[in-house]
C-alpha cells in the first residue's frame, strides 16, 4: 500500500476548524512530555494553568484584558500575511505606538481635557503606520527582505524607547519610566479589569472582515497572496498595495500599544516590549488569517500567559506558557497539509497492461 | 591607552564574537543554498547555548557540551525540515514557530535545571571550565595580528573549517548536488539527486552549526547563561547569509564586519562615550548598521545580478508531483 497527496480543487472547511483543535491537543500533549520530563505532574500543571487563567471573576478578567492587544496585534499582523508579507514587525510598531501616545500624553497639555484621548489614541495610530510603513516602502521600492527589516526594526523602537523613559522622558522620581498620563485621559474600565479597549478590537474585527471580504481592496490583497503575477495582470499595482497593507498593519499595531497605554500601563516604561507582536504572529496564523477566528485564538493565548502565572505556585517557572505557545504551532504547521491536500491510500500499483488482461 | 592595543583588543573580542556567529552563519548558508530558509535561528542558538551550557554545568565536559548543543540544534532544525519538506508547511512561519519554541523551551529549561540553592534558576550560576584563549608562542607577539593566534579552540577551528566548507561546496559532488537542489530541484531530481534527502540533512547539519554557534556564546564569548541571551544574533545571522551571497568563502567578512561593530559599541561604552552618544543608542547600532547594510546590499544586488543572487528555489517547498 502506498501513500500518496492529491491537491484539493478546495480548502477543506471542515480541516480548517479540525486542524487547529487537533494542533492545541497535540501540543498540549507534547506539553505534557516537557512536563514530565522536567519532573512536574503535567495533569496538576494543566489545571493550575486553567484555574489561574479562568479560576475567578477576576482572573477572568485579567486574561480578556491581555486579549485585547493580542487580538489587535494578531489583526495587524494577518494584513501583511495576507500578501504574504512576512511583517514580524508588529512588535516594533506596538512599542513605537506606546512612544507616540506618550508623546501627547506628556507634551501636549494644552488640548482640551476631552480631547487628549482621542488625539493621543490617533497619534499611537500614527506612529505605528509610520514604523510599520518604512518596511513595506522598503520592501515596494527595492524588495528588500521585510523579515528582516521588521525584525531589526523591532529592536531599534525597543531601543529608543528605552533611550526615552531612562533619560529624556524619565519621571523626576525613579529610575526609569516616565510621569503616568494624566488621569482624566485615561481609557477607563467597565467591568472590573476589563476597558473599554474591548470594543475597539471588537469594531475592528468586523471591519476588517468586511474590509477583506466584502471589497474590492480586500480582494486584490487576497489575490496578490496568492497569484501576484495574475495580480499584476489584471492591474493590481502589488507596490501600492504593499504599503497600504503596511501602513494599516503598523497602525493597527500602534494602536494596539496607544490603548494598552492608555488602559492599562499609563506610560512608558520597562516591559513596553512584553512579546504581543511575537504572539500576534501565532494568532494570526492559527485564526487561519480570519479576523473571527483570530477572536477565540487570542483568548486561548492570553490564557496561556496569565494561567503559566499560576505556575509559579508549583514552583515550575512561568517560562512554560512561551513552551506552549510555540509547541501550538508546530502540529498546526504539520496539519495544514490536510486542508490542501487530499489523502489517497493506493492499495497496489496495477500495471495499465496488466489492468486490461 | 595605546591605539595598537586598542586594536589588538577590538580584534581579539571581534573573533571571538564572529566566531558564535560564523558557525551559525555557515550552518545557514548550507542549508539555504538547498532551497529551505531556515528563520529558527535565534531559538535554534538559544537552545544550544542553554543546553551546552547545563552540560558542562553537569559534567564539567567542554567536548559533551558542544555535542549535546549541536545534537539538540540538530533535532530542533530537523522538526523544521519535517514541517517544510514533509508536511509541505510555509517555511517563513514554520522558522518563526521553531524561534518561538526554542527560544521557549531554552528559557523554560534554564529555569528549571539549576540548583535548588538558586531557585532552580541557571541564570547567574559559574560554569566549572569553559573554553580559554592559547596563545601560540611567538605568533601571538605579533603587534595587533597577534590576536588572531591567541584565541580560543573554536576559533582555531574555524581556521580550517572555512576553507573546507568553501572547497566542499565548489569543488565536490557533494556540493555541486546541493547547489543543483537549491537551484532547480525538479532537474536535480532528474539527474537522480534524492532531493528531500538532501534538504533534510543540509537542514539537520546547518542546525547543528548554530546549536554549536549557540554554545560559543555560553561558553567562550560570555561563560555564562541569561535568558535570552543571543538577543537577536540569529536574525543577524540570516542577514549575514544575505551579506555573504550564500558563498561559504565570503562568511567570514560579515561576521567579522558584524562582530567588529558589536565590539566597538562594548569597547566605546567602556572608554566613556556615552557622555556624548546615549548607550541605548550605541546598543542598537548592529542592528542599524544591518538594516542599513542589508538595504544597500540589496540595491546593488539588483543592478548586477549573477553572482550574488540567492539559490532560485529558495523558500519553495518540492514534490515530484506538482508542476
Amino acid at each position: 500500500m502506498r501513500v500518496a497527496l492529491e491537491k484539493r480543487n478546495q480548502r477543506s472547511h471542515m480541516m480548517t476548524f479540525l486542524v487547529p483543535v487537533c494542533s492545541l491537543i497535540i501540543s498540549l500533549l507534547l506539553g505534557a512530555i516537557v512536563l514530565r520530563a522536567s519532573g512536574a505532574n503535567p495533569l496538576k500543571a494543566y489545571f493550575a494553568m486553567l484555574r489561574g487563567a479562568f479560576g475567578s471573576r477576576t482572573k477572568f478578567q485579567y486574561t480578556i484584558r491581555e486579549a485585547i492587544p493580542l487580538l489587535m496585534c494578531g489583526l495587524a499582523v494577518g494584513i501583511a500575511f495576507k500578501l504574504k508579507f512576512w511583517n514580524i514587525g508588529a512588535e516594533g510598531q506596538y512599542v513605537f505606538g506606546v512612544i507616540g501616545i506618550t508623546w501627547v500624553m506628556q507634551f501636549w497639555t494644552w488640548l482640551p481635557k476631552g480631547m487628549m484621548l482621542p488625539v493621543a489614541l490617533l497619534m499611537s495610530l500614527v506612529f505605528g503606520a509610520f514604523w510599520g510603513g518604512i518596511p513595506g516602502v522598503l520592501k515596494a521600492q527595492w524588495k528588500i527582505d521585510e523579515t528582516l527589516t521588521t525584525l531589526m526594526m523591532n529592536y531599534i523602537a525597543t531601543g529608543i524607547a528605552e533611550y526615552l523613559y531612562i533619560t529624556r522622558w524619565k519621571a523626576p522620581r525613579g529610575n526609569m519610566g516616565t510621569v503616568d498620563y494624566p488621569s482624566y485621559a485615561w481609557l477607563p474600565s467597565f467591568w472590573g479589569k476589563i476597558h473599554y479597549g474591548v470594543f475597539f478590537a471588537i469594531a475592528l474585527v468586523f471591519i476588517l472582515y468586511f474590509v477583506m471580504y466584502k471589497t474590492r481592496w480586500g480582494f486584490e490583497l487576497n489575490m496578490i497572496g496568492k497569484n501576484p503575477r495574475a495580480a499584476e495582470c489584471q492591474g493590481v499595482s502589488i507596490k501600492k498595495n504593499i504599503i497600504l497593507a503596511m501602513l494599516l498593519s503598523g497602525a493597527i499595531a500602534g494602536l494596539a500599544g496607544g490603548i494598552e497605554a492608555a488602559a492599562v500601563t499609563h506610560s512608558l516604561t520597562k516591559g513596553v516590549d512584553n512579546g504581543y507582536g511575537f504572539t500576534g504572529i501565532i494568532i494570526a496564523w492559527m485564526g487561519g488569517l480570519n479576523p473571527f477566528g483570530s477572536i477565540l485564538v487570542s483568548i486561548l493565548m492570553a490564557a496561556l500567559k496569565t494561567g503559566s502565572d499560576a505556575l509559579k505556585i508549583m514552583k515550575l517557572p512561568a517560562a512554560m506558557g512561551d513552551v506552549l505557545q510555540g509547541l501550538i504551532l508546530l502540529p498546526l504547521l504539520a496539519g495544514s497539509i490536510f486542508t490542501d491536500y487530499k489523502l489517497l491510500f493506493i492499495k497496489k500499483q496495477v500495471a495499465v497492461g496488466e489492468a486490461k488482461k | 591607552m595605546n591605539i595598537f592595543d586598542f586594536i589588538t583588543k577590538l580584534l581579539a573580542v571581534t573573533l571571538a564574537m564572529g566566531t558564535s556567529l560564523t558557525y551559525a552563519t555557515l550552518g545557514e548558508v548550507f542549508t539555504e543554498k538547498t532551497g529551505i530558509l531556515n528563520l529558527g535561528m535565534e531559538g535554534v542558538m538559544l537552545l544550544g547555548a542553554l543546553t551546552g551550557f547545563v552540560t558542562v554545568y553537569f559534567t564539567s565536559s567542554l567536548a559533551l557540551g558542544l555535542l549535546v548543543a549541536m545534537l539538540c540544534g540538530a533535532v530542533l532544525s530537523f522538526i523544521h525540515a519535517f514541517l517544510c519538506i514533509t508536511m509541505r508547511a510555509n517555511q517563513v512561519v514554520s522558522g518563526l514557530a521553531i524561534t518561538m519554541f526554542g527560544s521557549g523551551l531554552a528559557n523554560y529549561l534554564g529555569q528549571r535545571l539549576g540548583p535548588a540553592s538558586n531557585n532552580f534558576n541557571m541564570a547567574g550560576m559559574n560554569l566549572p571550565t569553559k573554553f580559554n584563549d592559547i596563545a601560540i608562542p611567538g605568533l601571538s607577539k605579533i603587534p595587533v595580528f597577534g590576536a588572531l593566534f591567541d584565541v580560543s579552540i573554536l576559533t582555531y577551528f574555524l581556521y580550517i573549517l572555512l576553507p573546507l566548507a568553501w572547497v566542499f561546496m565548489y569543488k565536490t559532488k557533494f556540493g555541486l548536488s546541493v547547489r543543483a537542489v537549491g537551484e532547480n530541484p525538479h532537474t536535480a531530481a532528474a539527474m537522480g539527486i534524492p532531493v528531500s534527502l538532501t534538504r533534510y540533512v543540509y537542514t539537520t547539519i546547518g542546525g547543528a552549526f548554530a546549536g554549536l554557534g549557540g554554545a560559543c556564546l555560553s561558553l567562550a564569548f560570555t561563560p555564562s547563561w541569561n535568558e535570552n541571551m543571543t538577543g537577536g544574533k540569529g536574525w543577524i545571522v540570516i542577514a549575514l547569509v544575505i551579506f555573504s551571497g550564500w558563498n561559504p568563502g565570503k562568511v567570514v567578512i560579515g561576521t567579522l564586519v558584524f562582530g567588529g561593530i558589536t565590539s566597538l559599541q562594548f569597547s566605546l561604552q567602556a572608554a566613556g562615550l556615552k557622555m556624548f552618544i546615549p548607550s541605548q543608542f550605541l546598543s542598537i547600532a548592529p542592528y542599524f548598521i544591518t538594516l542599513i547594510v542589508l538595504s544597500a546590499m540589496t540595491i546593488i544586488n539588483q543592478s548586477k545580478k549573477g553572482s550574488f543572487a540567492s539559490p532560485a528555489a529558495l523558500g519553495s517547498s518540492f514534490a515530484i508531483d506538482d508542476k
